[in-house]
């Protein structure tokens, strides 16, 4: 068996040549980004050993970018420098709830939520969160960088669309404008540090008089990935968002999901759990919103 | 098994080391550097024993790797006292009875001195969200909490 070494690229092209060097070589590489996930892994699940790559050191994946049409977040940036920034905060207050609720302080100056990404566990809070702001995952590979969205990059538990020559170099958001807002709130049977039981993000845009004209719901935890719903966003779409569409758009919620039943909840309580979650989301993103 | 050599910043002192590439922050601390002051409690992220700060961010150094430290600099609780001087936050822990068996205490210090670097006046639900991070068994932490406002206090007078 091979030993574990660790590789710390400066450049997009030399992580990628590093790891399509050990792809073309059938041998196993690990990005490692803020390693909170992948450490423990490396000591429980997954002792394998394999080239890490360190992907903390390249200019792309630290870049934060808040640009009038878009913004970029590299995936290598730890959350608590993302819940610090008001004015990122401003923009995307469901993302960064997302971020902060990930974990203690010690666990936010490390982790980030391109790492929350590619984990691609059921649970990550931030994909849901991240699907409904209609992030966009830039991918870095051999063949150059493609764009995936991000509801479609984790493809089951633990999997996703990432080639072994490719990296997760940031996600790209369109610039929230006007009266669009969103909101992310998740289950735990306690206050703080658990994984979620069941998670709904919502994004919305309203109109001057308060209708909406376009929304984005993904729900998290409650299917072996999270999902966009876009029956929950069209019961949205064309009302002011009253109890009556959130009830709508809730259903929509508990029909698109499937979970399973595990220590953290039945299949029938996280059914509905998602849909009382995308209510209450739902309402924060309406109140933001109307508030802008 | 090639070992990394790796040149750190541990309390303001130039350090080398071989590491496992492998190996986390907390055993190259604790084995390779003889600096047993930090403490593994869990070594999955989750107690906050083997807290120190890394370039200026409190982080568990059980789920970081000792070739991670790299260029970086690191402060553990070997760094708090100034000397023979204890800093205030350790000394407040002593006053206030905040520890019993004491393994958790590395962190809670190092967790602490971060928060009131940056916010000298935290509120009692800022201090227990900070420091949720860190757990203890013996304190049901009230004593933690009372201690670290009396530090936050005298460290206020202080300035």
């Amino acid at each position: 068996m091979e030993a574990y070494a660790y590789a710390r690229p400066t450049t997009l092209d030399e992580a990628v040549s590093v790891l399509a060097a050990h792809a073309k070589e059938g041998r196993r590489t690990q990005i490692l980004a803020g390693g909170t996930d992948v450490l423990v892994q490396m000591r429980s699940v997954d002792r394998e050993p394999r080239m890490l790559v360190d992907v903390k050191h390249i200019a792309d994946t630290n870049r934060l970018e808040i640009g009038s049409e878009t913004v970029f977040i590299g995936s290598a940036i730890p959350s608590a420098i993302l819940n610090e920034n008001q004015e990122l905060k401003a923009l995307f207050p469901g993302l960064i709830e997302a971020a902060d609720l990930i974990g203690s302080t010690q666990i936010q100056g490390r982790a980030s939520i391109g790492g929350n990404l590619c984990n691609s566990s059921p649970a990550g809070d931030t994909i849901p969160a991240i699907i409904a702001a209609s992030g966009v995952c830039v991918i870095a590979g051999s063949g150059g960088t493609r764009r995936v969205a991000c509801e479609d990059f984790v493809t089951g538990v633990g999997t996703n669309v990432l080639g072994a020559d490719e990296l997760l170099v940031g996600l790209e958001f369109p610039t929230p404008k006007g009266r669009t807002a969103d909101g992310y709130l998740r289950f735990i049977p306690r206050t703080e540090m658990d994984i979620a039981v069941a998670g709904a993000g919502v994004a919305l845009t309203l109109d001057d008089g308060g209708t909406c004209t376009a929304a984005r719901v993904a729900i998290g935890a409650v299917a072996p990935t999270a999902l966009l719903v876009p029956a929950a966003a069209e019961a949205l779409i064309g009302t002011t968002v009253d109890d009556e569409a959130l009830a709508a758009a809730g259903a929509a919620c508990t029909a698109a999901s499937s979970p399973i039943t595990d220590k953290r909840g039945t299949i029938e309580y996280r059914q509905k759990v998602v849909a009382v979650l995308c209510r209450r989301a739902g309402a924060n993103a309406r109140d933001r919103a109307l508030a802008r | 098994m090639s070992k990394v050599h790796v040149v750190t910043n541990v309390n303001g002192e130039p350090r080398e080391m071989l590491c496992e590439p492998q190996q986390s922050l907390l055993e190259v601390l604790r084995d390779e550097l003889g600096m047993t002051g930090t403490k593994e409690g869990c070594a999955t992220g989750d107690c906050g024993a083997c807290s120190v700060m890394l370039n200026g961010r409190l982080v568990c150094s059980c789920l970081t790797l000792g070739v991670e430290a790299e260029g970086a600099d690191i402060t553990t609780i070997e760094g708090i006292a100034e000397g023979s001087q204890l800093h205030p936050v350790q000394r407040k822990f002593l006053e206030h009875a905040a520890l019993q068996c004491g393994i958790c205490t590395p962190g809670f210090i190092v967790a602490t001195k971060a928060l009131l670097d940056r916010n000298p006046n935290p509120d009692e639900t800022t201090i227990r969200y900070w420091l949720a991070g860190n757990l203890c068994r013996c304190t049901g932490y009230d004593k933690i909490i009372r201690a670290v406002q009396d530090a936050a206090t005298e460290l206020a007078h202080e300035a």
